[in-house]
C-alpha cells in the first residue's frame, strides 16, 4: 500500500465510521448514465446557473440597489454631471471603473441567456422524446416552475440597473399588475411604495433577485437532479437497451471527467461572449426617467413572445359600473400565458389519460413514432415563434422596410391558422419518416451503386442495414386506440359518455402510425 | 378499457454493441500521444490564467486597440476576458479528450426496479397512518378540530398584514395629476414657457406643468404629468366642438403617457399627424383628438384644456377630466 493511499484510506474510515457512507457512495460511483448529445441540454442549465451564482455575487459587491438620486461623478464622460439613480450611477461604475466589472456584467448577462435557452431546448427535448412519461410527471411539473421562476428572475435582473429600458419594462410590468381587477392599483402601489415608479421596487427586486428567487432556484433544481438520479436517466432506444436496464459510464471516472469537463467549458464559452460581444450597454440608453423613452424598445428574448401577444391583442376594455376591465392586457400577459403553462404543466398527464398508457417509461421515444405529440410540438413552437416575431415587430419594420401595421395583421391572424397548419404538417412529416424507416428495414440502404444487368436493366444495389440500426427502427411499441363502448365488459353501462367519446377520439388520433416491420415479413424478405 | 395491443411479433434484441478498439487502446504511442494532447490542453488553460492576471494587473482601464470586425476595443476588459475564457476552455477541453481518449469506455449495465413499493410495505404504510391518525380521535374531538381550523385560518392572516406598510394605499392618487387652472406648460426639458404664437404649424413640444423656482419634479410626477403640444391648421381637426373647444387657435395638448400601458408616446409622424407608442405600436390620430387607429390601446390619450394667460403663454385652462396612463379598476370612465 502506498503512502497516498493509506492516507486517503484513513479519510474515507473517519468519514465511514461517522455517516457509513460507503454503502451507499459505492453505489452512486457506478451509477451508470446512458450518452446522447441532448441529454447535456440540462447540464448546460445547470452550469449556467451556478456562472449565475458566482458572477451574480461579484457583482453584488459594488452594485447599490437604490432609487436614492445622485449626480453622476465617474469617468463615463457623456453622463457627467446627470442625475440618476445610485443603482443606475453603481452600474456604470460596476462597467468602467471596476477591474473585470463589465466582464462579469456581460458574462451574467449572457449567462442568464445561456440559461434560458438551455431550460427551453432541454424542455423541447424532455418533450418530443415522452421523457416527461411516468415515472417522471413530478420532474416535468418541476421543470415548468423552474421555467417561469427563469421568467421572473431574468426580468428581475435586467430591470435592477434602473437605465431607460429597463424602466420601461417596469412602466409596463406596473401596469401589467395594476389591470388586475380589484386588487390591481393596491398590489402595484404595494409593489412600488407608491405611485410609480415608487421609491421602493429596486431595492425589493434586488431581494428577490438575489436571495428569494435564487434560494428557489437551488432548491427546485437540486430536487429536480436528486429525482434523476433516484429515478435514473431514461435513454434511448438501441441495441441492448430494454426498459429493464440502463447503459451507459459510471460516474467514476468517465462522466465525472466529462461533465466536469463540461461545465468549465460553458464557463468557458459564456467568458468568451463576455469578452467579444457587448449586451446591454446600459450606459447608451441613460437613466431611467417616465417621460422619455427609445424607439425599438425590446424586452430579453424570452420576454419577446409575451411582449408580442401584448401588441397583438385587441383593443378591448370593459367600462362598466364605474370599474375598468383592461382585456387587452389580462388576456395577452395573463390569461393565455396562465392558460399554456397550466396546459404545460398537466401534458404528461393528459397524455397518460388519452392513451390509457399507465406503465413506466423509461425509453425514449423517437418523434416521429409519436406523431400527434410532435406535431403538437410544432404547433407550440408556431405560437411562440409567431408571437416572438410580432414582438420585434418594430425592429423588422425598420430593419426590412415592411409595414409594422401589416406585421401585426400578419401576427393576428396567423397566430390563429399557422399553429394547426404546422400541427398537419408534422403530423405528415413524422408518417412520412415511419414509411421511410419501414422502407429502410424492408429493402435496406441505398448505396448509390448503379448495375447494368445482362438484360440491359440499371439496378440501384441495396445494403441491408445492420441489426443494431434495424432494431432501433423496429422496437418501438404500437399501440391499438383505446376502445370504451357505452356498455363494458361486465355489461354495466358507462358513465360521462360524452367524455368518453371524446377520449375514443383523441386516443385514435394519437394513435396513428405506418405498421412497423415485424419480425415475420422480415424473414420473408430474407427469404427470397 | 384498457389498450388492446397491437404488438406484433418484434425482431430480437441483438444486445449490446463492441464498441472496437480506440488507437490508444492498441498502440502505445497513441496513447502517449493523447496523454501529451491532454497535457497540452491544460497548459493551455494554464497560459490563459497568466493571461488573466496580466490583464488585470498591467493593462490600464482606458487602453483602446484596434481588433478587425469587431473594431475599437477596450484591451484591458478583451484580454481579462480572453484569459479567463481560455483558462476555463482549455481546462474542459483536457478533461473531455482525456476521458474519451484514454479512460475505459466499456459500457456498463445497471439494472431498473419498478418505483412501486412492495405490498407489504404498502400495507404497513396505510396501518402506520391509520394508527397515528386514530390515535389522535380527531373525529371525536370536534372542539379542539373546530378551534384548531379557526385559529389556523387567523393564524395566516397576520402575515398578509405585516406587509401592509410596503406602500401608501393607492387613494385618489391614479386619477390626480399636477395640473390644474392656470398651470403654465413649460418646455422640458428646459422649463420655459411656451408663448402661444412662438409655435409654427407642425410644431411639437414636449411639456411638463411649471413648477415654482427650485423645486424638484418627482418621477411619480413625470410620470403622469407630460404633455404634447402640436399645432396643426384648425381645419385640420376634426373633433367634437367641446373637445375642439379646448384647443387654441390650432394647438392641441395630448397627454403623453399611453392609455395602454404608460409608455411615453414620443413617436411623431408629421405627414400623417399620427402619435405612435414604441413600446407596442398603439396609433393615435391627432386629428381625430388622438382616436386610437391602430394597436392594442382601447382609449384616446386624454386631453388637455389649454388656453393663453394675459401675457400670451399657454396654460391649462382646467385639470385632465380623465385620468391619465394605463387603466385600473377604479377608473370611471365615461
Amino acid at each position: 500500500m502506498t503512502t497516498t493511499e493509506k492516507r486517503l484510506g484513513a479519510a474515507a474510515n473517519f468519514v465511514d465510521e461517522r455517516l457509513g457512507a460507503a454503502g451507499w457512495m459505492k453505489k452512486s460511483l457506478n451509477k451508470v448514465f446512458p450518452d446522447h448529445w441532448s441529454f447535456m441540454l440540462g447540464e448546460i442549465c445547470m452550469y449556467s446557473f451556478v456562472i449565475l451564482l458566482l458572477s451574480g455575487t461579484f457583482l453584488t459587491l459594488w452594485f447599490d440597489p437604490s432609487q436614492r438620486d445622485v449626480i453622476y461623478e465617474g469617468v463615463y464622460a457623456p453622463l457627467k454631471g446627470l442625475k440618476m439613480s445610485a443603482a443606475y450611477a453603481s452600474t456604470l461604475d460596476i462597467s468602467f471603473e471596476v477591474r473585470g466589472g463589465l466582464l462579469m456584467r456581460q458574462i451574467h448577462h449572457w449567462a442568464a441567456n445561456i440559461f434560458m435557452a438551455a431550460i427551453v431546448a432541454h424542455l423541447l427535448r424532455v418533450f418530443f422524446t415522452g421523457a416527461f412519461r411516468k415515472p417522471r410527471e413530478f420532474n416535468w411539473i418541476l421543470g415548468i416552475i423552474l421555467l417561469t421562476l427563469g421568467f421572473l428572475e431574468g426580468l428581475f435582473g435586467y430591470s435592477l440597473p434602473d437605465d431607460l429600458l429597463s424602466g420601461v419594462g417596469l412602466r409596463i410590468t406596473s401596469a401589467i399588475v395594476q389591470a388586475f381587477p380589484v386588487i390591481g392599483s393596491y398590489f402595484s402601489f404595494f409593489l412600488f411604495g407608491g405611485a410609480f415608479p415608487g421609491v421602493g421596487f429596486i431595492p425589493r427586486m434586488f431581494t428577490i433577485h438575489v436571495l428569494l428567487l435564487p434560494g428557489a432556484f437551488l432548491a427546485v433544481i437540486t430536487i429536480h437532479v436528486m429525482l434523476v438520479w433516484y429515478q435514473k436517466h431514461t435513454q434511448f432506444p438501441g441495441a441492448g437497451r430494454t426498459e429493464k436496464n440502463v447503459v451507459g459510464h459510471p460516474i467514476l471516472p468517465v462522466y465525472m471527467a466529462k461533465a466536469g469537463g463540461f461545465f468549465f467549458i460553458v464557463f468557458g464559452v459564456t467568458a468568451f461572449l463576455g469578452a467579444v460581444a457587448s449586451i446591454n450597454p446600459i450606459w447608451l440608453y441613460g437613466p431611467y426617467t417616465p417621460g422619455q423613452i427609445s424607439a425599438g424598445s425590446q424586452p430579453d428574448w424570452y420576454m419577446g413572445w409575451l411582449d408580442g401577444l401584448v401588441r397583438m391583442a385587441p383593443p378591448l376594455e370593459t367600462h362598466a359600473f364605474g370599474h375598468t376591465i383592461s382585456w387587452n392586457i389580462l388576456i395577452p400577459a395573463l390569461i393565455v400565458p396562465g392558460i399554456i403553462f397550466t396546459l404545460m404543466a398537466f401534458y404528461p398527464f393528459i397524455e397518460s389519460w388519452i392513451t390509457g398508457d399507465k406503465r413506466e417509461h423509461h425509453l425514449l421515444d423517437r418523434p416521429r413514432n409519436v406523431p400527434n405529440r410532435t406535431a403538437l410540438g410544432a404547433m407550440s413552437i408556431t405560437f411562440v415563434l409567431i408571437a416572438l416575431i410580432n414582438g420585434g415587430n418594430d425592429i423588422l419594420a425598420t430593419n426590412f422596410h415592411m409595414s409594422i401595421n401589416q406585421i401585426m395583421w400578419f401576427s393576428r391572424i396567423a397566430i390563429f391558422i399557422l399553429p394547426p397548419i404546422a400541427f398537419i404538417i408534422t403530423k405528415r412529416l413524422c408518417l412520412s419518416l415511419q414509411r421511410s424507416d419501414r422502407d429502410l428495414v424492408l429493402h435496406g440502404r441505398e448505396t448509390g451503386r448503379l448495375v447494368r444487368m445482362p438484360s440491359g436493366e440499371f439496378v440501384e444495389i441495396h445494403e441491408p442495414i445492420s441489426a443494431e440500426k434495424r432494431w432501433i427502427l423496429t422496437s418501438h411499441e404500437q399501440r391499438a386506440p383505446l376502445e370504451l363502448p357505452p356498455v363494458d365488459a361486465r355489461g354495466v353501462k358507462r358513465q360521462q359518455a360524452l367524455k368518453n367519446k371524446l377520449r375514443v377520439r383523441l386516443s385514435k388520433a394519437h394513435s396513428v402510425a405506418v405498421p412497423k416491420v415485424s419480425a415475420a415479413e422480415l424473414k420473408e424478405i430474407e427469404q427470397h | 378499457m384498457s389498450a388492446v395491443s397491437m404488438e406484433i411479433e418484434s425482431i430480437d434484441n441483438p444486445g449490446t454493441p463492441v464498441h472496437p478498439p480506440r488507437a490508444a487502446d492498441v498502440n502505445p504511442r497513441a496513447e502517449k500521444r493523447a496523454e501529451q494532447q491532454v497535457a497540452l490542453l491544460f497548459a493551455l488553460s494554464g497560459v490563459g490564467s497568466l493571461l488573466l492576471m496580466y490583464a488585470y494587473i498591467f493593462i490600464p482601464l482606458d487602453v483602446f486597440i484596434f481588433v478587425p470586425v469587431m473594431g475599437n476595443q477596450n484591451a484591458h476588459q478583451l484580454f481579462l476576458g480572453l484569459g479567463m475564457a481560455f483558462s476555463l476552455f482549455f481546462l474542459g477541453m483536457g478533461a473531455i479528450h482525456w476521458a474519451k481518449t484514454l479512460m475505459p469506455e466499456t459500457e456498463v449495465v445497471n439494472h431498473r426496479h419498478e418505483f412501486r413499493s412492495s405490498p407489504e410495505d404498502r400495507e404497513a404504510f396505510v396501518q402506520t397512518v391509520k394508527e397515528g391518525v386514530t390515535g389522535v380521535k380527531l373525529g371525536r374531538r370536534k372542539l379542539i378540530k373546530g378551534s384548531l381550523a379557526a385559529s389556523l385560518g387567523l393564524f395566516a392572516l397576520p402575515p398578509v398584514l405585516l406587509l401592509r406598510d410596503l406602500g401608501p394605499l393607492p387613494g385618489k392618487e391614479l386619477e390626480k395629476t399636477s395640473w390644474k387652472a392656470g398651470t403654465r406648460l413649460v418646455t422640458d426639458p428646459g422649463n420655459r414657457p411656451i408663448l402661444a404664437t412662438d409655435l409654427e404649424v407642425g410644431a411639437v413640444v414636449q411639456t411638463l406643468p411649471a413648477v415654482p423656482e427650485g423645486t424638484e419634479r418627482l418621477l411619480s410626477d413625470i410620470a403622469k404629468d407630460p404633455v404634447l403640444l402640436i399645432r396643426l391648421r384648425p381645419e385640420d381637426f376634426q373633433l367634437t366642438p367641446e373637445k375642439f373647444a379646448m384647443t387654441h387657435d390650432g394647438i392641441i395638448a395630448f397627454s403623453k403617457i399611453c392609455s395602454h400601458m404608460g409608455c411615453a408616446v414620443a413617436l411623431y409622424e408629421q405627414q400623417t399627424k399620427h402619435l405612435l407608442c414604441p413600446c407596442h405600436q398603439s396609433t393615435f390620430d391627432v386629428t381625430r383628438g388622438a382616436k386610437v387607429i391602430f394597436g392594442p390601446a382601447a382609449r384616446p390619450l386624454p386631453q388637455l384644456d389649454i388656453t393663453i394667460d394675459t401675457e400670451g403663454y399657454l396654460i391649462a385652462r382646467a385639470p385632465f377630466n380623465e385620468p391619465v396612463g394605463p387603466s385600473f379598476w377604479e377608473r370611471n370612465s365615461q
